[in-house]
């Protein structure tokens, strides 16, 4: 019981409900971090000799509630602070009354914390940092690394954030339902982007980022514990497991893209899978379609097929379009006409395509998927000058390198199909 | 006699761990079912996927299907089935079958994550 990992897990896994009700108490996030650190270095002292505490959550909040308002005390009056072993001696029944007394405050206090890290004045930059920083207590280090950017940078962009959520001043009294659900979606938005944040990273990059991919899962299954009857948060969550689960077969050994088709789907993670499968099973039960349950039931379809041949792109085709409905967008288009293309050939999915020129002309998936469908009806010339286009808008020289090889089939006068010698 | 063995953690630390550390923990696991099953006397051994993936059937002429595990501390666990199903529906269709039997307590439905019958069980 004394090992330090499961210590130290113990300490990370509480470490969002605990700082979320120390904010509660100081409604100040620095004070709420400091409380908690010190709450931290005091069990690291006292569990390895007296083992862990029944509720390591509540003996973390009140040994920190104690030391934050022994600050508070200590700055106004100068006053000792009261000794070790008195804090650490917490008995069972201390702890349980910590516990009942916010039970039914921690799913409005973790929300909120999350809440005040997507306030609207800070852009997605700033947002997940400090998401990262604060609920999920990285290492500016850790954050720093993730992002790409110095330390020093990392550092200062966490630290404006900070000010600018504390010139903000956010609600703190307890949430109504309709305020409940409209935090809750904010918050599902900005999980979703740290997870973004970690999937789309391509080539070396890679190994750094996918810790932003487990902490994002971690955060969502914290979400689905508080709001365990929510679809949309069991669709976030198996949209994730279900694009994580691929992890490991996207990039071959080079660092380009592995497109779906052509990963080794034995490199799938099964045991995420089979997670996000019955999530999403269950999610749809409930009639109440959104986003996050829609993109999760069509990455549920690809991962039931066992091959590309296999996959049931009519029910693809089906599903994007109660997102069209749900959420209304020319990208949403734009991956329908893939699986239209599949369905009912690559006139029809141009058809699709075309009409989406003007809000889509500065995207680099627009252009590289119509030079695809150009390239499959024979019309080279068109297909070249989309895939020069699509060039040009390359993120990442992955993408880039994808592109150059249908320029190269191209060169060859003959039409293939689409990306199928990409990893020849 | 047969005994069953149930495992109770917390949750969200187990689920936390990484890939080595939950295979370091079953590896451990594995070497004390090994020396049983050697005996023959090691029967099924399972692992359920996480509680948020679980759903309830109430009891009743009509039973009640919710969300979320099984929670009411008043209630004992007192056997188990474990059954083949095509889907989470199918699952839940054959818990209310058996749930319409009775008029109080309830079948908490959660897909396995690993499931081993040894043979050599008595």
């Amino acid at each position: 019981m004394s090992d330090p990992a499961w210590i130290h897990a113990s300490l990370t896994t509480a470490r969002p409900q605990a700082v979320a009700a120390l904010l509660r108490y100081f409604r100040d996030l620095d004070r709420a971090e400091e409380a908690f650190q010190e709450a931290c270095l005091r069990a690291l002292k006292s569990w390895p000799e007296k083992g862990p505490p029944r509720d390591t959550v509540a003996w973390l909040i009140f040994v920190g509630r104690n030391f934050g308002v022994d600050q508070v005390r200590r700055t106004a009056k100068q006053t000792e602070l009261p000794d070790e072993d008195k804090l650490s001696d917490l008995d069972d029944r201390e702890a349980d009354m910590v516990e009942r007394l916010d039970n039914s405050h921690y799913r409005d206090d973790v929300l909120r914390l999350l809440f005040i890290c997507c306030h609207p004045d800070l852009p997605a930059t700033q947002q997940i940092p400090l998401a990262l920083r604060i609920v999920s207590g990285l290492s500016v280090k850790e954050i720093a690394r993730a992002f790409l950017v110095s330390e020093a940078a990392m550092e200062q962009r966490i630290t404006r954030a900070k000010r600018a959520v504390a010139q903000a001043g956010r609600e703190f009294e307890t949430p109504n339902a309709v305020d409940r659900a409209e935090r809750l979606g904010i918050v599902a938005a900005m999980v979703y982007l740290v997870f973004n944040e970690g999937y789309s990273a391509t080539g070396g990059e890679v190994h750094v980022r996918a810790p932003l991919c487990v902490e994002a899962i971690r955060l969502v299954r914290l979400l689905l514990r508080l709001f365990p009857a929510e679809p949309e948060i069991m669709g976030l969550l198996a949209l994730m497991l279900l694009q994580h689960a691929r992890a490991s077969a996207r990039l071959d050994k080079t660092g380009n893209i592995v497109l779906l088709d052509d990963q080794d789907r034995t490199l799938w993670d099964r045991r995420a899978i089979d997670e996000g499968l019955v999530l999403v099973d269950k999610a749809l039960r409930h009639r109440r379609p959104g986003q996050y349950q829609m993109q999760a039931a069509i990455a549920a379809v690809h991962a039931r097929s066992t091959s590309p041949d296999e996959t049931n792109w009519a029910e693809i085709d089906r599903l994007y379009q109660i997102l069209e409905r749900v959420q209304p967008s020319p990208i949403v288009t734009l991956n329908r006409a893939v699986a239209v293309a599949k369905v009912a050939g690559p006139d029809a999915a141009l058809q699709l395509v075309e009409p989406l020129a003007s809000p889509l002309s500065g995207y680099f998936h627009f252009h590289g998927l119509r030079g695809g469908l150009l390239m499959q009806l024979g019309r080279d010339e068109e297909a070249r000058e989309a895939f020069n286009q699509a060039i040009g808008l390359a993120h990442t020289p992955a993408e880039a390198a994808h592109i150059r090889l249908q320029l190269d089939k191209l060169g060859q006068g003959k039409p293939a199909l689409d990306k199928s010698q990409k990893r020849a | 006699m047969q005994y069953a063995i149930l495992c109770y953690d917390r949750e969200e630390i187990v689920e936390g761990w990484t890939q080595a550390e939950d295979d370091a923990v079953i590896a451990k696991h594995r070497a004390v079912e090994h020396d049983l099953a050697k005996k023959g006397r090691l029967g099924p051994t399972l692992r359920l996927l996480p509680t948020h993936a679980a759903m309830t059937v109430r009891s009743g002429d009509q039973p009640l299907v919710l969300d979320g595990p099984f929670a009411e501390t008043k209630e004992q666990l007192l056997g188990l089935w474990i059954i083949d199903a095509d889907s989470h529906e199918e699952a839940l269709e054959t818990a209310k079958k058996l749930a319409s039997h009775k008029k109080t307590g309830a079948l908490e439905v959660r897909p396995l994550r690993y499931f081993a019958a040894q043979k050599q069980v008595a």
